[in-house]
C-alpha cells in the first residue's frame, strides 16, 4: 500500500526503472532472447527487426539515398536494400535442402549396424537350434502331416498325390 | 424389388418435403451469429483506409501486412497499392518488394492472380519506382 503510494509520487513514467532501482540492483540487463527477433517466414513477411542491424558506411549512404526518388536507384542498389532488411527472399525460403539424403543414409547405416549386432548375437549368444529342425526330422514331420491328411481340401495334403507318392503337378 | 422400395421412399420423401415449409433464405442470413457479415467492399475499404493513414508508422505497416497475409485471401490491388504507398511514405523500398513477394506467395497454385495484380499495380509501380521481384531477379534462386 505504502509502496504503491510512493511509486505514484515518483510518477507513472518512471515506474519501470524505479521499481528495479528500488531493489538496489540497478536496471536489469536486457537479454538478447527477450528482444524482437528476425525470422524468415512466409506467413510473417515483415519481421519485427531488419536483418542487418549495424550498417556499414555504404549501406548507411544507401539508406540515405532511399529517402529520395526510388526510380534513381539501380537494380543492384534495390537488391542491396532488400538484403539489408531481409535475409532470404521468398524463393530462397521455400528452397528445399538436401537433408533428406543424410536422413535416409543415416537410417540405412543404423539398420545395417543393427544387422551386424543381430548376426553377432546369433553366433555368440544364442545356443543351438532344437533337434526338431534337423532335415531328417523335418522329413518325418512332413510325412506325418501327409499321412494324417492335413488340410486335405485346399492346403498341404491337397497338393500331395498319394497314389503316385509325389507332389501334384 | 428395389424399384418398389424407391417408389415408396420417393413418395415418402415428397410427403416430407411438402409438410415442411421451404426455407428459401437469402445468402446473408446464416445461423452462426446475429452479427452482420462484412462485405468484400467493406473489407477492402477498411484495409485501404488502414494503409492510407498519412502518418502510418513502421510498426503499423508491419502489423497490417502480417495480419493481411494471415487471412485466407489474396489482397485486392487497391489494398496492395495503398500498402506500397505507405512503404513510400516510410522510405522502405525493401518492404515494398517483400509485399509483392508475399502476395505472389499467397496466390499459391493460382498462377494467374499475381500477373493480374502486377498489371493493375503497374501505374503505381512506375510512379513510385518500385521494381518487381522478377525484374530484380529475386524470384529465382
Amino acid at each position: 500500500m505504502l509502496a504503491t503510494r510512493a511509486l505514484r509520487l515518483l510518477g507513472k513514467r518512471a515506474i519501470s526503472t524505479s521499481v528495479c532501482v528500488r531493489g538496489g540492483h540497478g536496471v536489469a540487463k536486457i537479454e538478447a532472447y527477450t528482444l524482437p527477433a528476425y525470422f524468415d517466414r512466409r506467413e510473417n513477411p515483415l519481421p519485427d527487426v531488419c536483418y542487418v542491424q549495424d550498417l556499414s558506411a555504404e549501406q548507411a549512404s544507401l539508406k540515405e539515398k532511399e529517402q529520395g526518388a526510388w526510380a534513381a536507384l539501380s537494380n543492384e542498389e534495390k537488391v542491396a536494400l532488400y538484403r539489408i532488411s531481409f535475409k532470404q527472399s521468398f524463393a530462397e525460403m521455400g528452397e528445399g535442402t538436401a537433408e533428406w539424403k543424410s536422413v535416409i543414409g543415416g537410417v540405412l547405416f543404423v539398420v545395417g549396424f543393427t544387422g551386424l549386432i543381430v548376426m553377432w548375437q546369433r553366433k555368440y549368444v544364442y545356443g543351438p537350434v532344437p533337434h526338431t529342425f534337423d532335415p531328417e526330422w523335418k522329413a518325418k514331420e512332413l510325412q506325418r502331416m501327409l499321412d494324417m491328411r492335413m488340410n486335405p481340401v485346399e492346403g498341404l495334403a491337397a497338393k500331395w498325390d498319394s497314389e503316385n507318392k509325389q507332389w501334384k503337378k | 424389388m428395389f424399384r418398389a422400395v424407391f417408389r415408396l421412399s420417393s413418395t415418402g420423401a415428397r410427403c416430407l418435403v411438402r409438410s415442411k415449409p421451404s426455407i428459401s433464405a437469402p445468402l446473408a442470413s446464416r445461423c452462426y451469429s446475429h452479427g452482420q457479415v462484412e462485405t468484400d467492399e467493406e473489407f477492402d475499404a477498411r484495409w485501404v483506409t488502414y494503409f492510407s493513414k498519412p502518418d502510418i508508422d513502421a510498426w503499423e505497416l508491419r502489423k497490417g501486412m502480417n495480419t493481411l497475409i494471415g487471412y485466407d485471401l489474396v489482397p485486392e490491388a487497391k489494398i496492395v497499392d495503398s500498402a506500397l504507398r505507405a512503404c513510400r511514405r516510410l522510405n522502405d523500398m525493401a518492404s515494398a518488394i517483400r509485399i509483392l513477394e508475399a502476395v505472389k506467395d499467397k496466390a499459391g497454385p493460382h498462377k494467374e492472380i499475381y500477373p493480374y495484380l502486377i498489371q493493375e499495380l503497374q501505374p503505381t509501380l512506375s510512379e513510385l519506382g518500385i521494381s518487381t521481384p522478377e525484374q530484380l531477379g529475386m524470384d529465382k534462386l
